[in-house]
Order: structure tokens, then sequence, then C-alpha cells
């Protein structure tokens, strides 16, 4: 119960250094000038000075701190700095979904690309199986997402389009309430291309923590009572090697949730919480920033939290540590 | 057994020979050199990298071209006839311009023009140039700064490796691109002004420099745990008994023994930080005009992605292709020098 709260503690603590780091990069870095950014190239003083009274600029920054975590948290009422009206909290709960979508889908995905590659080529170690699966799983981690995204619209959008993929529909969202079907043709290929680059480094993962495994005296035991081979990897092996890959994965869903995909959602149209977070990192609109970057690492630290917990139950000796 | 029998031999031979076994960097070495996939990496990258460093040599005297300025007026001969670089559009509204495709003549618009009417070949060898010098020298700061706060982390602990760990878990907190994009945008606005020194926002040690710092964690924490062992060890421990400073501890025993894992991270991190200059740079808050990276390059590719697919294409294929021999080059040296060093510190 300690542990859990002391856990919890830290989490928040980390939570609100965050929300300062942030407000101190886009406020207090030297030479940095928000009104100017806000104002337009080449604005007069006045118009300067303006801008600074009309955002609250000239108040001392823990003030200015204090009112947007208020405007944030408490009373929900935070508004764009460029979108003049536009709530940002409304603008997150939108994405939120668009996000979830793309992330779980792609995570379904290659969670089976990640181990089945893994485990294949633990099976098949040796032969000409295993080396061709590390290769495809180095060239996935080595793609570049959005390239990728890119040669996928290229291909799909226009050079195929008329032929092969004439079911593709444009690009876009559609929610799962209004049409399942589409919802998920629209997201495939987001889903594809994200799942390429976590499959190839959860299949790198799993092999090399069941390459381990397998060379255990637990598993030498097996062999000599006369366990299959396969009883020996799926049973006995595959248990143990598991727990670094689901850690692996609650960060990596933690991030994403958070808004990591926004390559992949800013190049498939995607309007998720990366795509928010971009269009207002390019605005320079600081509240939704501020809310963006706040969401991502609440997500964040949240999936920390709970794969440290979840190692406690597994395993006492974390708690006392 | 054999080394037994050998010594004996040898000593009733009565010839003392100093034959001293090679040593752990040299075994290591040989290790790699017998690799064929490690081998043909680091080969692949050497042409890659003198290729690019060519760039000039290129674009002087092979294609004459000047791949930074824009030429929207210019013609090209292709086949004894002289052709605008940019032309008309033939479909559509036939409002926009289109510039010319690949020729496949070296000599002459290689993979054709971008919407400036430049050269692509020769931008793809001059983008080369940054991309590879961004990820190599972010690289090296990176693992530097990530040994050295992973080392003072370990070595000292207590209030130390608090405020230390606490930095790292702030910046581990950050989704990575969220950090790199932040900082970016802001200091691309303005450029960095601390105290006397200037960097201006064109300046490549910006995009370097906030890359290393968003992946010092990542070496950061191993190189901790590495230390926190090493520091229970019988070799330091018998230092500390004869007296030996911290700081002849640091060098000779704690160093020397962390190295191997920091130079196995060099080339993953290198692989890691060209693809994150790249998607900064695709995102145009990495690398800035006049200079060009394979990132920009993409990213001028995007408007013309579905006329003229080359100029997208071409600088990640060459992306993939050296992040491809980074990470094959980086898991060979893993394997010889420290097969157990994982990159992020996954648990």
């Amino acid at each position: 119960m300690l542990f859990v709260a002391k856990r919890l503690g830290s989490a928040l603590l980390v939570m609100f250094a965050i929300s300062i780091v942030v407000f101190l990069i886009f406020f207090a870095t030297p030479g940095v000038d928000p009104a100017a950014r806000l104002a337009g190239r080449g604005a007069s003083p006045e118009v300067l000075s303006q801008v600074r009274h009309a955002f609250g600029f000239d108040q001392p920054l823990p003030v200015r701190y204090v009112l947007m975590m208020d405007h944030l948290f408490v009373t929900r009422d935070l508004t764009s700095y460029v979108n003049i009206g536009d709530k940002v909290v409304p603008q997150i709960m939108q994405a939120a979904p668009v996000t979830l979508s793309l992330v779980l889908g792609a995570a379904v995905i290659w969670i089976v690309l990640g181990l089945g590659g893994g485990i294949l080529a633990t099976r098949f170690r040796g032969s000409v199986v295993d080396p061709i699966i590390m290769v495809i799983g180095i060239a996935a981690v080595s793609l570049p997402a959005y390239w990728v995204g890119e040669v996928v619209n290229l291909i799909t959008q226009d050079r195929l389009h008329d032929s092969v993929f004439s079911w593709v529909p444009p690009l876009g969202y559609v929610p799962f309430a209004q049409n399942p079907g589409q919802w998920a043709l629209h997201l495939l290929f987001p889903w594809l291309t994200l799942a390429l680059l976590y499959g190839g480094i959860y299949a790198r993962v799993l092999r090399a923590e069941l390459v381990t495994a397998m060379g255990e005296d637990y598993v030498r035991t097996g062999r000599a009572k006369g366990l299959s081979e396969r009883r020996i990897l799926w049973r006995h092996a595959l248990r143990g090697s598991l727990s670094p890959v689901v850690s692996l994965f609650g960060l990596d869903l933690g991030s994403l949730i958070g808004g990591a995909a926004l390559l992949t959602e800013v190049v498939f149209g995607l309007p998720g919480i990366g795509k928010l977070t971009w269009d207002s990192l390019q605005n320079l609109d600081l509240p939704v920033i501020m809310a963006c970057v706040l969401y991502a690492a609440f997500f964040v630290v949240a999936a920390n939290a709970i794969v440290d917990l979840l190692y406690a139950v597994i395993d006492p000796r974390v708690r006392r540590a | 057994m054999v080394e037994v029998t050998v010594a004996i031999a040898t000593s009733e031979r009565g010839t003392p020979r100093s034959r001293r076994s090679a040593g752990p960097w040299r075994v290591a070495f040989t290790q790699i050199a017998h690799n064929p996939v490690a081998v043909g990496s680091a080969i692949a990258l050497v042409i890659i990298v003198a290729v690019c460093l060519a760039a000039p040599l290129y674009a002087q005297f092979i294609a004459h071209t000047d791949p930074f300025q824009s030429n929207i007026n210019g013609t090209t001969v292709i086949d004894g006839h002289s052709v605008a670089v940019l032309q008309q559009q033939t479909q559509g509204l036939g409002l926009g311009v289109e510039p010319i495709g690949p020729t496949w003549n070296i000599s002459n618009y290689f993979l054709g023009a971008d919407s400036q009417g430049r050269d692509v070949f020769a931008r793809l060898l001059y983008g080369g140039r940054t991309t590879l010098l961004i990820g190599f020298s972010s690289a090296l700061i990176c693992c530097a700064l990530g040994a050295l706060v992973g080392i003072i982390a370990g070595y000292f602990g207590g209030p130390v490796d608090w405020v230390l760990s606490r930095l790292m878990d702030i910046i581990w907190a950050f989704p990575v691109y969220l950090l790199a994009i932040s900082l970016s945008v802001v200091l691309l606005t303005g450029g960095l002004r601390l105290g006397p020194i200037v960097i201006g926002p064109s300046n490549l040690l910006l995009p370097i420099l906030i890359i290393a710092l968003i992946y010092v964690p990542y070496v950061a924490r191993p190189i901790r745990g590495q230390v926190l062992s090493l520091k229970n060890r019988e070799f330091v421990k018998a230092a500390i008994g004869l007296g030996a400073s911290d700081w002849r501890i640091l060098r000779i025993e704690i160093l020397r023994n962390v190295l191997p894992t920091v130079i196995v991270f060099i080339p993953l991190m290198m692989a890691l930080n060209m693809l994150t200059e790249s998607a900064l740079s695709f995102l145009s808050i990495g690398v800035q005009p006049p200079n060009a990276s394979w990132g920009t390059i993409i990213n001028d590719g995007l408007d013309l992605l579905y006329t003229r697919p080359a100029v997208a294409i071409a600088p990640g294929i060459m992306l993939v292709i050296t992040a491809v021999a980074l990470n094959l080059l980086g898991d060979a040296v893993r394997d010889a020098l420290d097969p157990k060093a994982k990159l992020r510190g996954a648990a």
C-alpha cells in the first residue's frame, strides 16, 4: 500500500515538473517572445504591448502559470489564443477517440507481428528463417514512418488507385459510431504503417529475450526431462520472456495514446491528438500546446506507474526497493 | 587444457617468450572484421559518406548546377532539345507548373528537378552531408552526455543521483517527439541566446543539440545501472581500499568498463538521431533553409508526390539504407563488445 502511494505521489510530482518545464520552454526561453509571434511579423511596439496586455504576458511568470492551470483544470474554460473562443478541453475530447482508434488497432497488429516474428525466429534458429525475420525487423525499425505513409499514399491514393486499390477511401477519419466499416477502412493503412515500426522492435526484443531464456538451466532441465522443444518454447521460455515485452508495450501504448503517433496522423490526415498538437505548435497556440503536452505526459507517467505497479505485483523484491 | 600444455612445453624448452594474449578491443575488432554483415554495412556506410562528401565536386564538375539557387526560368538540354526545367502542367486545369522528371542522365537532372527547378540529385548529396553530420555529432554528444550523467549519478549516489534521476525521469516522461518539437518550435523562431552565446535559427547546432538532449536518458539510464553494479565489484572495492581518489577510480575502473557499452550505443543512436532529424525536418522544424537535409527534401517533394514522386522517395531510400547499415553494424558491434547492452534500458 505504501509502495502504491509512493509511486502515485512521484508520478504526480513528475507531471507537475513537466507542466513547469513546458511553461518555461514557451514563456521563458531567452530570446523568445510569444507576443511577437502572436502579433505577426513587423508589428509595431504599440500593437506588441497591446497583445502583451491582452494575453496577460505583462504579469509575473508564476501568476501566469497558476492562471493557466486554473483555467485548464478547475474552470475548464481555457481558450485558444489563435482561434479566439475555441475552448481547449472539448478540442482534446474530440481528438482523443481518433488517436485511440489509431493506436489500439495498430497495437493489435504489431503485437501479432512482433510476437509471431520473435517466436518464429527463435523456433527456426539456425535456418534461413531467423536471419530473414531479423533483417525485416531491422528494416522496419529503420523506416521513417512518415515516409512510409507517403509512399503508401502514393500507391493507394494515386498510382494504383484505379486498379488494385480502388477500394481505398480518401484520407480522413470516420467515427466508429457513424460507420464501423468505413472506420476500419479509413484506418487500415495508418494501422499497418504504425504497426510496422513497432512490430519490428517487438520481434527483435522478444527474440533476444527468448534466445537468452533458451540457454537457461530450467530449459536444460526441461530438455533432460524429455519435454518437446515446442512445449519448452511455449510453456517455459516464452512465459519468462514476455515480461520485458509487456513493460515495453505499456510504455509505448502510453506515449502513443498521448500523441506520439503525430507523424502518422499528420501524413494520413487523421484529426487526433498528435495532429492537434502539431497544428497548435505551428501557430504557437500556447494554451492548446500546454493542454496537449500535459495530456500526453499524463498517459506516459500513468503507463510508467502502472508498469511499475504490475512489476511489484509479480516480483515482491521491487516493493522493498 | 591446450593452453596448459603449451605453457609447460615452452617452459621446458627454457625459452621465456612473453606471449601476451590479444586485448579485449583487439578480440572485438577481429570478431567484427570476420562478420560479413558488419563488413558489408561498414563498406556501404563508407560509400554513402564518401559520395555525400563529394557533393560540391558533383555539383560543380558533373552537373554544373547550384542546388541552392532556384532556377524557375531555367532551361536544360535533353536529347538535343532545349527544355524548360519547370513546364506548364498539361493535366487538370493546366495552371500549375511541373518540374521535369528524372532524366536518368547522371550529368543532367538525374532525378529531375524540384518545384524551384533545383537539381534533386545534387540536393540529395548535399542533404546527405547535413543528415549524416547531424546524426553523427548528436550521437556523439548524446552518448558523452548520457555517459557522464549515468556515471556521476551511479557513482556518487545519494542526493546527486536523486536530482539527476528525476531530471532524466522528466525528459523520459515527455514523448520524445513532443519535447523535440516544443524545443524546435521555440528555438527556431528566435534562435538561442545564452548570455554571450547566440545561435541563429538556421544554425545546424540547434537541431544537433536538441536531438542530443532528448535522447540522453536512453544512454544515461543503462549506464547508471551498470555503474551501480560495478561499484560493488571487488576491483573497485580494492581500489577504494588502496586509497585511490574518486577521480582515479572513475577514470581507471569505471570509465574503462563502461566505455564498450557507450561505443555500442553510438551507431544505434546515430541511426535513431538521423531518423529523428529527418522527421523534424519533414515537419519543417528541423534543418532550416538554405541548408537541406534528407528530411527537408522529402518535405519539398510532398506537393509533388503524385506528379514527381522521385523527389520524396529518393531521400527516403537513402535514409533507410543508411539507417539499416548503421543498425546492422551496431548489432555486430554490440555482439562483439557488450552483448547485454540495451538501448533505452528497456527493463
